[in-house]
């Protein structure tokens, strides 16, 4: 048995198993430790082997996209599986493995890429920033966010961001580690805690009469809401402040509602345009 | 007056408009460093409110004056609601300091009809161009437009705008005449003629730039790359048979992207002419599966709504009452039937019909397979055939089949501490940023 002791990141995966594979070691012969939740005694323990350089062993790029949102999941079986799935891909001569969707290895690993890909959904939708100040040198507003991801997702999930707001100088702060934009480069640093984050923005009040005024309370549907946006997210949402308040009245402005006497219909205005309108439509009922 | 209380009003005005989705525009982005804001793919929902809906743009209207007197509608002429304007500048800087924090993907800007179709078009296409031109705005712009307005102005609308719609809000003239006296079909389908011509005909232009190499990117033509449309349901006597016939033909005819159901749901200045009560919200979310049916599932109206039954059947959705009214063709074996027999097999999605025709190749499925692909064994049970799988003929025949898929009774209640799961149907709506 040879146990295996990484960082829990994707390259770190990948050097460890590019290197178990070129051995030919069997996935039931490695016991896979994340070297983050093992007890330092074991972290001291040389490594058993040295790089090599890679050979020829070929995987599809599908595999690897794949491997590398599996890797930011939490399962602790995840590298393990991950690794079976690569040897049966490669020594097994399963070489069509990643289209059959019906094989427990294959499904198990779309399914945490699935969680990880809805998480990255998530973050690029909840994340708020708040505009901090302006850079006196370069004048680039300089924007922060908070988040807290369920994985760790942050490398996968901020090429978005620069994308989106290249002209913008920010960091997203989440509790494993920082993503940081200056305008140039892409920056990650270790995580920190939220206290270091200014916890309101001017525009929060704006936002939240928007979010007050775009929901119809003749309309509740509360699991709809929290299907889409689960409660565990709420925390770190300025408009998720006032749910409570526009559930809790919607029943009282539904009956006022109803209880409205009917408006009656005023007479037409004296505008050129309107009459036209009307006039063509006059026209127009002959021909039926 | 304030901009907090002109916000409060005009997106008050805007909220009926279902549409919200921000998916399907070019690819483009700010890595230039000028401007801000990225669109393609998929879109996103930044927020949901309470009534299920998702926030992805900021929604509001320019103006709530109008001239039209539409009876299902907050802003109509004999409404008493208070009014207000923003000005394009307020709406430009609302949109961007909106979007610098990441609320929302973009604008989706409507307004009240103020003095004639034109000008209020113009209004509207000055907001969009200080958005881009000014601003070198690079998020999603929905823009409304108006059907009586110039060709021209729909045109220029297109240029800025990733998506431009019409409502075509109820689907007879009957209805319209009599809700809507200032609407007018035939113009609509006409606008909408000349949007699809438009699309189209910037698609192949596009296609052709691209083929020819070295052709800078930026001379290929710019243009909305999709227009949809929405209609109320349950504000006149329209059958869902009625709904979808139009829908379909709006689809088939104009290419439209979506068309949006949204349920009459009663409005703050009610209208004499109106029902008091509203159509079931069901109502609406039946309509869309069958609207899914027909546009990803082979489906045709007339199946789903037979002649001497045009609603849809509110306790169960569209296909498995298809099914449950076509029950010779049942059982189906997974293991050979082409992938449009497999779509009409109730309870599987077109991502599992994907997974089964590719997962078949390697082995003869089994319902553990199904199970791992998270398929309702509960429900596609008495349809199928599998490897180790087939239904007894009494089940199929049965009378009470239907009773099987009933929803159980249960309580209604407002439970803030257990969120149900999401299902992975909610997943996909999440991903796609659609309804």
């Amino acid at each position: 048995m040879i146990t295996a002791t990484i960082q829990p990141t994707f390259s770190a995966w990948r050097g460890q198993a590019r290197e178990l594979l070129q051995r030919g070691i069997r996935p039931e012969h490695v016991d896979w430790c994340d070297a983050t939740q093992t007890p330092a005694l074991l972290m001291e323990e040389p490594a058993a082997y040295t790089a090599r350089p890679p050979t020829d062993i070929k995987v599809p790029a599908e595999f690897l996209n794949l491997a590398a949102s599996v890797c930011a999941h939490t399962d602790a079986r995840r590298f393990a599986i991950l690794y079976r799935l690569l040897y049966r891909l490669t020594w097994g001569g399963e070489r069509h493995l990643l289209s059959h969707p019906a094989d427990p290895d294959t499904r198990q690993c779309q399914v945490w890429a699935k969680a990880i890909g809805r998480d990255i959904h998530k973050m690029h939708a909840f994340v708020r920033f708040r505009l901090i100040g302006v850079d006196e040198a370069t004048q680039r507003e300089q924007f922060v966010a908070w988040f807290e991801p369920e994985y760790r997702i942050v490398q996968l999930a901020t090429p978005f961001f620069r994308k989106r707001f290249a002209s913008m100088d920010w960091s997203i702060l989440t509790p494993h580690e920082c993503a940081h934009w200056d305008g140039q480069d892409l920056t990650f640093s270790p995580g920190v805690s939220q206290s270091e984050v200014p916890d309101a923005d001017a525009h929060d009040d704006l936002w939240r009469t928007y979010y007050r005024s775009i929901f119809n309370p003749a309309r509740l549907k509360v699991q709809a809401m929290q299907s889409e946006m689960p409660q565990k997210y709420w925390k770190n949402l300025p408009e998720a402040q006032i749910i409570h308040e526009l559930i809790s009245s919607s029943g009282e402005r539904m009956k006022q509602m109803i209880a409205t006497p009917e408006r009656p219909v005023k007479p037409m205005p004296d505008n050129a345009y309107l009459k036209k309108l009307h006039g063509r439509k006059r026209g127009a009922e002959g021909e039926g | 007056m304030e901009l907090t209380r002109k916000l409060e009003i005009l997106a008050d005005a805007a909220k009926y408009d279902a549409s919200c989705a921000s998916s399907g525009a070019a690819r483009k982005d700010s890595r230039d460093g000028k401007g801000i804001g990225s669109t393609g793919g998929m879109g996103i929902c930044h927020s949901y409110t309470p009534d299920g809906r998702c926030v992805s743009l900021l929604k509001v209207l320019l103006t709530n004056a109008c001239l039209y007197d539409c009876h299902y509608c907050i802003n109509r002429r004999s409404s008493n609601v208070q009014r207000a304007r923003f000005t394009p500048e307020e709406v430009v800087q609302l949109t961007l300091d909106f979007y610098k924090r990441n609320y929302i993907e973009g604008l989706f800007l409507s307004s009240g009809i103020v003095r004639s179709a034109d000008f209020t078009m113009e209004q509207v296409i000055e907001v969009a161009r200080q958005l881009r031109e000014v601003h070198h705005f690079r998020g999603y712009i929905h823009l409304k437009t108006i059907p009586e307005a110039s060709q021209e102005l729909i045109e220029k609308a297109g240029r800025y705008a990733d998506r431009i719609s019409i409502n075509v809000e109820l689907p007879t003239q009957e209805g319209l005449d009599k809700l809507a006296p200032e609407k007018n079909l035939a113009n609509t389908k006409q606008a909408m003629g000349g949007i699809r011509a438009k699309i189209e005909e910037t698609v192949s232009a596009r296609k052709e730039a691209s083929q020819i190499r070295n052709a800078p990117r930026a001379k290929a033509p710019v243009f909305a790359t999709g227009q949809s449309t929405q209609m109320i349901v349950g504000a006149d006597e329209s059958s869902d048979a009625l709904v979808l016939a139009r829908a379909d033909e709006l689809y088939r005819d104009y290419r439209l992207r979506r068309v949006y159901y949204s349920g009459f749901s009663p409005i703050p200045e009610p209208s004499v002419l109106l029902p008091i009560k509203p159509p079931p919200l069901v109502r609406e979310h039946r309509l869309y599966q069958a609207d899914w049916l027909l546009r990803f599932y082979g489906f045709d109206v007339g199946e789903l709504l037979p002649r001497e039954d045009p609603n849809l059947d509110l306790e169960l959705d569209p296909k498995l009452a298809w099914a449950l009214r076509n029950r010779p063709l049942f059982p189906v074996d997974i293991n050979r039937a082409p992938r449009e027999l497999l779509w009409r097999i109730p309870g599987l999605g077109t991502v599992n019909v994907e997974r089964i025709v590719a997962a078949r190749r390697h082995s003869r499925l089994r319902l553990i397979d199904l199970q791992r692909m998270r398929v309702s064994l509960k429900k596609v049970l008495p349809f199928i055939i599998a490897a180790d799988h087939t239904p007894r003929v009494a089940v199929l025949e049965a009378a009470n089949l239907r009773h099987r898929f009933l929803p159980a009774p249960r309580q209604l209640e407002l439970n803030f501490n257990a969120p149900p799961p999401a299902t992975p149907q909610d997943a996909l709506m999440a991903l796609s940023g659609q309804l």
